[in-house]
């Protein structure tokens, strides 16, 4: 058989994998694999300007599109650079492959130039990592990794890569048949947890779906509406669950949580069952836990069995791929008819209340731009179509509550890590991907300028990403939490020294815009949407803006802070609920 | 509660370091380990103890199934069956002229062996379940205990059968892995 060397196995690894584009960025250890690059032109290289935007871009590609993203690095330093993004990645389930440079095989463990431990490293923050010593071992682990990073509970992969496994030669095998004799996920739902969940949904009066990230890695956006609407269970979801129920459905109540809506909070505390699908109880979720949905029953679906009571004791444990059981759910709920119609009325009537009496509402001005009445403007101009990345803060939370999503894969956002400076790289590779679709950042100007390099990347691939800064000079999110549980004393959350990011994108070849006024944000807007390539635009919005509602940490989220409480009285009311 | 866990993994490098990071990550403790090959070349057996509530230890379970590298774990504690644990350790004990017969005969009542001797101490071998060794190490500290070295609990199930069966493939079968099964929390 013919051999050939590691960097080619690699690559016919990649094609086999249908890989069509790698996010990288070269040095000394990966060379050849650049080498290499040259002989695939099919394959696409975005090379970013910083490491950690090059996992960021592969993430936003994997959430944008469905398909594992692929993150190319070299040893030492450049694989320390991506482990910020590995963790963002593994918090929130995406399928990722990162391939790093390592030093030669006897060289690792010399403190060699540019040497690091990265599997070391990586251990617990990758669903599994690899050290390969032998090319001939390279074909099956590369298709391992791909495997392994986007079955079951998808997550990061890294494979570790020693120069002289690069090098090296090997005879290739088609390692069409691989056996991983410890990794087996359970992807069907056992049918006696299934019917045991299916007799809850009939005995229940109160119940409320409250849906995650599962949704849209599964992509069961469908079943879950069917189920909504058959058996009219009103449904929230949590930040990574966005876009996967409509945003303007009937049922929905809005996200949950810490800057959830009342309707879904006080939906969650007064249910009798809560059906958990794709979602792990995360603290931003729960609040104290103890008052979380204390009066109700709860079905708990997961691909990943460690999820399933790990923060929360369940009633009903169903261990599976949601699109699978959620089909199997409705199968056997639809042959009891349509016995809810009537039996949910009074439900129904009580969660609608609680929207009507407090919906999500910010007050507007004449004269200085509301953060929020920006992304609703974005909505509105988009339709709605738009693929949103997000930084971490209050724009974020603005956007999970004033964007309306309606569409899955449309929201990038780091949910479990909150790492900021995920935005923009993450928009780069959603825009690489849909190259036709309109790609926002919409970011706070911290979060912004923590990568803000990569508007070099959008410039040199002409990608027309729109960033929308919202500009309040401060590091708002921590700033809030200053104002509301400090005692206004400001600690380091000014940003009032600041480039002029207008300058700054035409420095880097991009347009930048500027808007003061609430009067010039649709014109900016509009016109930042009929330029062709990467616009910034500077929003300099209300800084005394806060995210609310607000469940103050510690508490539960039966407690909430509804609106900007009243300067004398600055404790939180806890809300009385109709019984 | 003392639990027994045997933990079938894949006999290659960096393993153990998996398991152990895991434990550390999630703020778990081992009180004892014991790793080694089995008589299948590419499986190891690493057989660890650890305390914790009910819902800990169901934790710490799922997370060690989650790793790709382990192929099979079964709590001895909570599982169904009894179960065999042992124990290797050693003993060097101070003996002066006037203590060296007692030290002796304590051995013998435990049926420990004497495997090294010198004009100061006595170094026994003692093999037993944790009571049995706790018990000689307490007979033993009036005496002075000079060092010890434990080889950590090893444990196998009663009867004839076995954590993973050739024909059975994974061993990772759904309803074993725990959380569907309505017994199993």
């Amino acid at each position: 058989m013919k051999r050939r060397t590691g960097a080619k196995i690699i690559f016919e690894g990649f094609l086999r994998e249908g890989v069509e584009v790698i996010f990288g960025y070269p040095g000394g250890a990966v060379i050849h694999l650049y080498d290499e690059l040259i002989n695939h032109p099919q394959i696409k290289h975005v090379l970013v300007r910083h490491e950690q935007a090059a996992i960021h871009a592969a993430d936003g590609y994997a959430r944008a599109t469905g398909k594992p993203g692929v993150c190319l690095v070299t040893s030492g330093p450049g694989a320390t650079n991506v482990v910020t993004g590995v963790v963002t990645a593994f918090m929130d389930s995406i399928p990722i492959v990162v391939l790093t440079g390592q030093v030669a095989t006897h060289q690792i463990g010399n403190d060699a130039f540019q040497e690091a431990d990265i599997l070391g490293i990586t251990r617990t923050c990758t669903k599994h990592n690899y050290l390969v010593k032998n090319t001939g071992d390279l074909a099956r682990v590369i298709r391992e990794a791909f495997h392994i990073a986007s079955t079951g509970r998808p997550g990061p992969v890294v494979v570790d890569l020693p120069k002289d496994v690069i090098t090296g030669e090997a005879s290739l095998e088609n390692p069409e048949r691989f056996e991983i004799r410890g990794y087996a996920p359970v992807t069907s739902g056992h049918p006696g947890q299934i019917k045991l969940a299916v007799r809850e949904i009939l005995k229940a009066k109160k119940p409320v779906i409250y849906a995650g990230g599962g949704i849209i890695h599964s992509g069961s956006q469908e079943e879950l509406l069917a189920l909504a609407e058959l058996a009219r269970i009103p449904v929230t979801v949590t930040l990574l669950g966005l876009g996967g129920f409509p945003g303007d459905h009937p049922l929905f109540l809005g996200m949950l949580g810490m800057h959830g809506t009342y309707a879904a909070n006080a939906a969650i505390t007064q249910c009798d069952l809560l059906i958990a699908i794709g979602s792990r109880f995360d603290d931003r979720v729960t609040g104290k836990v103890e008052s979380f949905a204390p009066s109700a029953r709860i079905i708990h679906v997961d691909i990943d069995p460690s999820s399933i009571s790990k923060n929360v004791t369940v009633n009903v444990p169903i261990v599976g791929d949601a699109k699978n059981i959620l089909t199997r759910m409705v199968k056997l709920l639809k042959e009891h008819g349509d016995v809810w119609q009537a039996a949910r009325k009074p439900w129904l009537k009580e969660v609608r209340q609680y929207a009507a009496e407090h919906p999500l509402c910010y007050e507007p001005s004449k004269d200085v731009i509301k953060p929020q009445y920006v992304i609703e403007q974005i909505r509105r101009l988009t339709g709605g179509q738009a693929i949103i990345a997000t930084e971490v803060g209050q724009h974020q939370m603005w956007t999970a509550q004033f964007y309306q999503f309606t569409q899955p894969r449309t929201i990038l956002s780091s949910g479990g890590l909150g790492t900021m400076g995920y935005g923009l790289p993450a928009a780069i590779g959603a825009q690489v991907a849909f190259p036709g679709r309109i790609v926002f950042d919409i970011a706070g100007e911290g979060g912004f300028q923590m990568n803000v390099q990569e508007l070099a990347t959008a410039v040199q691939y002409r990608l027309p990403i729109k960033v929308a800064i919202l500009n309040n000079h401060s590091l708002g999110m921590v700033r809030q939490w200053q104002e509301l549980f400090f005692d206004k004393r400001y600690s380091e959350t000014s940003l009032d020294v600041q480039p002029d990011f207008v300058r700054l994108a035409e420095a880097y070849g991009a347009v930048g815009l500027r808007a003061d006024h609430p009067r010039d944000v649709v014109p900016c807007l509009e016109k930042a949407l009929s330029i062709q390539g990467p616009v910034v635009m500077d929003f300099i919005v209300d800084p005394e803006e806060n995210v609310f509602p607000m469940v103050p940490p510690g508490h539960g989220i039966d407690q909430m802070i509804l609106a900007k409480p009243d300067k004398k009285a600055k404790k939180v009311v806890p809300l009385t609920f109709p019984s | 509660m003392k639990n027994t866990i045997s933990i079938l993994v894949e006999n290659r490098p960096g393993v153990l370091a998996r398991i152990a990071a895991m434990f550390s990550a999630r703020n778990y403790n081992i009180d004892s380990l014991s790793v080694a090959e089995t008589i299948d070349p590419t499986i190891s057996r690493i057989t660890c103890t650890a305390v914790g509530n009910d819902l800990e230890i169901e934790q710490v379970m799922k997370q060690l199934r989650k790793l790709i590298d382990v192929i099979r774990v079964v709590n001895f504690t909570t599982a169904n069956g009894d179960f065999i644990t042992r124990e290797m350790v050693l003993i060097k004990v101070s003996a002066k002229e006037r203590n060296r017969a007692e030290i002796m005969r304590t051995s013998d009542i435990f049926r420990a062996k004497i495997v090294d001797a010198s004009r100061e101490s006595l170094t026994l071998e003692v093999t037993g379940d944790e009571k049995k060794v706790n018990a000689i190490l307490e007979l033993l500290q009036p005496f002075g205990i000079l060092e010890i070295a434990r080889t950590g609990q090893v444990a196998l199930s009663r009867g004839g059968r076995r954590l993973i069966d050739k024909h059975s493939g994974s061993g990772k079968s759904p309803v074993l892995r725990g959380s569907n099964h309505p017994g199993v929390r």
